[in-house]
């Protein structure tokens, strides 16, 4: 069977001298950031590259510019783009307990007029796919949210949300793995820790990894 | 080895960060200007990569426990070797008990200080840099307090067994001045972003061109602008992987430049990234400084890359 091409062509941008944007497409889709993990990974092993960090569905890369030139880099990117993604393994599976009495769950079942066991309910249902992993440490970008549950961020973001609260926002869903600015709506909260400083690599999500959610008791 | 008489306002050990662990969601963290840092290092006879004392906005006060050899960079905090002028830029011999201490701010927001055999620390993910929020790195995760006590990497330089007495005794490696960073130039070269096609043409001539003045909100991770609102509006953007000197529009339309601690992705669009060149010039800002972009090539930020590379080789011969 031959390889697939990718029907769009890669874009990429400069972002400064020495690293550039590679944007594979501008959709939230499992299939455009398999292929961003991919690529992310392949540009990892080349000599000239310092690091690559995939984005839901693009890979920044930082160059060392003494050895290739943003438009070389860009001709590598579409060639490696255009290639089948190896076979990955399906992400590790991560079961979160959480107890759903977050202090915007009333606000957001009044607004998405469900009660708040409903709400629970419709958030544990889904697998969720750990689009990328940053932001802040350990922090991972879970989706897509059930439509039912979408809603767009608070208006005034909160200066401090306690680490382990769970929030939703837009199509996505997350745990806050410090305490940290936020302007999700936090409607639960976990014991699992997701930042772990003494490990290596510091955080339990990693980029392609699964997450399924699960009410436990207050 | 140097005593900790007083600490400054926020004294951290620095490399050159922990790019490696990005993708875990860690600011790549390091040094705000590393030109200062790599000259600090070059002149205290270290690899450019050991770590440094980062001085913010005001020095501390150190005592050397045995001889050793130091150089400070980038910032002029009027460094003192018991209470007379030290030369920045240069190498210095400190005796036992010499005391290295800052009069005050003349310019600049962040001054360096390198030991001969580099700073030793905690290292946290391939970085001795001090990571605040993570309380990790450098000196157990945390600034330098009063009592503290820095020790040296490795063993100190041959040159720096044989110091002398006197701190007047003043090595002659040293920086040319028009070698230096022109820290008082505050256009910076920057390089047009992804998202700088969402800009109408009013608002591009306004970035490359009007002044903006750093914020009150300005540290490690970036510092807010204030100026001319920049109209970046278009669809939402996916979250994507940021870099250090991107200059980010958010909804209000006041830029955001990304420092060093900088969080690692976000999905504000990006209308110019510094050039690298421009980084030092960046990391000596304080907020109420004014600063101007001026749109350059990347073959022209590559050449300001190579002519500070340049510099710096000068120290090595």
């Amino acid at each position: 069977m031959p390889a697939p091409r990718s029907t769009t062509k890669v874009r990429t941008h400069p972002l400064g001298d020495t690293a550039l944007l590679a944007e594979l497409g501008t959709r939230v889709d499992t299939a455009l950031n398999t292929r961003a993990i991919a690529l992310a990974a392949a540009l990892k092993k080349r000599r000239d590259v310092r690091q690559a960090i995939a984005g839901y569905a693009s890979v920044t890369v930082h160059f060392d510019p003494d050895q290739t030139t943003h438009a070389a880099l860009t001709t590598a990117i579409r060639r490696l783009a255009s290639k089948r993604p190896p076979m990955s393994e399906p992400g590790r599976l991560h079961r979160i307990p959480v107890v759903y009495d977050g202090p915007d769950m009333e606000a957001v079942a009044a607004v998405l007029s469900l009660p708040a066991a409903k709400i629970a309910e419709i958030h544990t249902r889904p697998i969720y796919r750990v689009f990328l992993v940053g932001f802040v440490p350990g922090w991972g970008y879970l989706g897509p949210l059930p439509e039912e549950l979408e809603l767009p961020r608070r208006e005034v973001p909160r200066t401090k949300v306690p680490a382990g609260s769970v929030a939703i926002a837009a199509r996505q869903t997350g745990i806050y793995p410090l305490a940290t600015p936020g302007g999700w709506h936090l409607i639960g909260r976990t014991s699992v820790k997701l930042f772990l400083p003494d490990s290596d690599p510091p955080c339990l999500f990693r980029a392609g990894d699964r997450v399924k959610f699960f009410a436990a008791p207050a | 080895m140097l005593r900790v008489r007083k600490p400054g306002l926020l004294t951290t050990v620095q490399d050159l960060g922990r790019p490696n662990a990005m993708s875990a969601g860690v600011p790549p963290g390091g040094v705000m200007d590393r030109f200062a840092h790599r000259a600090a290092n070059l002149l205290a006879g270290n690899e450019e990569g050991a770590a440094t004392l980062e001085c913010t906005v005001s020095g501390p006060a150190l005592v050397a426990l045995q001889p050793c050899l130091v150089a400070i960079t980038g910032a002029d905090f009027d460094p003192l070797v018991n209470g007379r002028p030290a030369p920045m830029w240069t190498s210095v011999i400190l005796g036992p008990d010499d005391q290295l201490s800052f009069a005050g701010r003349r310019s600049g927001a962040r001054a360096y200080i390198a030991v001969a055999g580099g700073i030793a620390g905690d290292r946290w993910l391939g970085s001795f840099s001090t990571n605040l929020l993570a309380q990790r790195g450098g000196f157990h995760g945390r600034p330098l307090i009063a009592g503290d006590v820095i020790a040296v990497a490795s063993p100190p330089a041959r040159r720096a067994q044989g110091a002398s007495q006197s701190a007047r005794a003043i090595s002659r490696h040293q920086l040319n001045r028009d070698l230096r960073p022109a820290y008082a130039d505050h256009m910076l070269p920057a390089i047009a972003g992804p998202h700088i096609t969402r800009l109408p043409a009013e608002s591009r001539k306004a970035l490359f061109g009007s002044a903006y003045t750093v914020g009150r909100d300005a540290d490690r991770m970036g510092y807010r602008l204030e100026g001319h609102s920049l109209d970046a509006s278009g669809d939402e953007l996916l979250s994507f992987g940021l870099v250090a000197g991107a200059l980010q529009v958010p909804r209000s339309g006041q830029p955001i430049l990304l420092m060093a601690d900088h969080q690692t992705a976000g999905g504000y669009p990006v209308v110019a990234t510094l050039a690298g060149a421009a980084m030092p010039i960046a990391a000596q800002l304080l907020p109420g400084d004014e600063l101007s972009f001026v749109e350059v090539s990347i073959e022209a930020a590559l050449r300001m890359r190579a002519a500070q590379r340049a510099a710096l080789d000068s120290l090595k011969s």
